[in-house]
């Protein structure tokens, strides 16, 4: 009993701590969301100017920001290439993982394994120049050839991940549908591949956030192509804001909202997913 | 013997198809920028080698030496500040406090928003807010844009670094510090450990997997460090915040230097494995000591 007492003492101070921290947080959000409402004539030099609510809630900024950044245009891009890249990575990674989990005492599937997971080292400045020549000599300048890039660079991580998570999982259901006569492919796809749905919730998570905000992949591969997903838009337009900041700041704001509203809705998932994926 | 077949069969079918598009867009191109990095390659036209001659230039360039001591320095303190104030934040975060899922859930928010626009926000920040406070304040030092100072730019990258590297760091040591059991605490407190001592000599190693997590996340991400500098700095002033990815794409991908680049990204690669080898050996021994 007593300790209960003193962990709540405790407690109070850790609250009081935790509320001012969060200041931390909010603050740049806070500077964003009346930023991006606000007109430049409300924007004095003093920093009450900048920071006091906007006079107005008008929606005008973001219309005009839309334009400016071709917003859905690269929300789609942005959209088309994550879920692609998500839906492939569980379907390939998975299959990969589960091949060279369940092969470990064969020498060659080792190899193929260690082959692949140490491509985790492999940083993605040795490999830009390189990949920028030969993806237009591929014809693969585009988010198409994004996507397959993406599947080889999550690769690593994923494959690591599933077979990993194969540990857990018995053998013996496996041989059991042998035992009826099932294929390997058909067992893999009605036993194994879904029981593995916790491991393609976090490859999923991990994968997507990490697609969602990558700027240097289409920047270097889709730089010709005149297609822009949310964060090469906001490079790309960056200087057409000029010091018109309320613009600049409405944009910001709408690349960050189609995150934010998944990060509401999923948020348990998504810790999950993230926890799971760095610390198995 | 006909499963037995079928199942070796489907095992090399699965694999041929996925390593031939793994060594196609990773090891082929890691080939190629090792060959590029013998040559004086501009990007575009002909090309002649020129053997070691670019890694002996490396040695001897100020502006990549200088990004080399920029990413270094980074690396090391982001991930000093990161590490000390996660776990500060984990420990209050997994302290008996009231909604705690909301505070889990506000903490990690950082982390999920994109980098590039992370970095433009805090731009702004830097540039407008920080400077008419510190007046208003009466701190001089403050009273420019830090962005624009050679010697106080890369505290900027840091701080955005660290802004977004603490949520993820903390969720980590969070997890970390779930998995020691309540009568740990309690046996410790009969012996008298409490507070700090209950910290450094019962919590603290009772993660340590968890702390060389953080550790390895940390270094390799910011020693890789490329979003923010683009947003904040663009390497700028006077070159004082070039990291060593953004100086490869800067001077290789559009400043002509493609085959130079290359042998630096070479570096760079040995530089990374070293540092990720290092590390592993490291912490697999202190978790054996355990």
């Amino acid at each position: 009993m007593k300790n209960t007492s003193k962990a709540f003492k405790a407690n109070k101070t850790a609250m009081v701590l935790l509320i001012l921290g969060l200041s931390t947080i909010i603050f740049p959000l806070y500077l964003t969301i009346v930023i991006a409402f606000k007109q430049p004539s409300e924007m004095t030099t003093s920093i009450s100017g900048i920071l006091s609510l906007p006079k107005t809630w008008s929606l005008n900024n973001f219309k005009e920001a839309m334009q400016v950044t071709d917003f859905w245009n690269s929300l789609r891009n942005s959209m088309v290439i994550s879920v692609l890249t998500v839906v492939l990575s569980v379907l390939i990674h998975s299959l990969m993982g589960y091949t060279l989990g369940r092969n470990k005492k064969s020498k060659f599937y080792n190899f193929v394994y260690l082959f692949i997971v140490s491509g985790m080292f492999v940083p993605f400045a040795i490999l830009m120049m390189p990949l920028a020549k030969q993806t237009a000599e591929l014809g693969l300048a585009n988010w198409f050839g994004v996507i397959l890039l993406y599947v080889v660079f999550y690769m690593p991580m994923n494959v690591m991940l599933y077979s990993g998570y194969l540990v857990n999982i018995p053998l013996a259901l496996e041989e059991a549908a042998r035992v009826d006569g099932a294929s390997t492919w058909r067992t893999y796809w009605k036993i194994i591949f879904p029981i593995m749905k916790p491991m393609h919730a976090t490859v999923a998570v991990i994968t997507a956030l990490a697609v969602w905000n990558d700027v240097m992949t289409p920047l270097v591969i889709m730089a010709g192509s005149s297609q822009n997903t949310l964060p090469l838009a906001q490079l790309n337009f960056q200087s057409q804001f000029g010091t018109n900041y309320n613009l600049a700041f409405a944009s910001y704001l709408l690349s960050l909202i189609p995150i934010l509203i998944f990060y509401l809705i999923c948020q348990k998932q998504i810790l999950n997913g993230v926890v799971n994926g760095a610390v198995k | 013997m006909k499963n037995e077949n079928d199942r070796k069969r489907t095992f090399m079918l699965i694999t041929i198809p996925i390593l031939a598009l793994f060594i196609c867009f990773n090891t082929i191109p890691l080939i190629r920028g090792v060959i590029y990095s013998f040559t004086n390659f501009k990007g575009f036209g002909k090309y002649d080698w020129v053997g070691l001659r670019n890694y002996m230039d490396l040695f001897t360039d100020g502006r990549v030496g200088k990004s080399y001591l920029f990413t270094i320095k980074l690396a090391v303190v982001t991930t000093i500040v990161v590490n000390v104030l996660s776990l500060i934040l984990a420990l209050g975060l997994n302290s008996k406090i009231r909604a705690k899922g909301f505070f889990r859930g506000a903490y990690f928010l950082p982390n999920i928003l994109g980098s590039l626009v992370v970095g433009y926000i805090f731009n702004y920040f830097f540039t407008y807010i920080l400077p008419a406070l510190a007046d208003m304040a009466g701190i001089t030092s403050l009273d420019t844009s830090i962005l624009a100072s050679p010697n106080k730019a890369w505290i900027g990258v840091m701080i955005v670094c660290a802004w977004q590297a603490i949520a993820m760091n903390t969720i980590i040591y969070i997890s970390g510090l779930q998995t020691v059991p309540e009568d740990v605490y309690e046996a410790g407190g009969l012996d008298g450990a409490t507070g700090w001592k209950q910290f450094r000599y019962l919590t603290f190693p009772l993660i340590i997997p968890f702390f060389s997590i953080n550790m390895v996340l940390c270094v390799k991400n910011f020693l890789m460090v490329f979003d923010q500098i683009m947003a904040l700095t663009k390497g700028g002033p006077a070159q004082s915040t070039e990291s060593i990815s953004f100086l490869i794409y800067n001077n290789g991908m559009s400043g002509g230097q493609f085959g130079f680049q290359s042998a630096n990204a070479v570096v760079f690669f040995i530089v990374i494995v070293v540092i990720s080898v290092a590390q592993m050996k490291f912490s697999g021994s202190k978790e054996e000591q355990l």
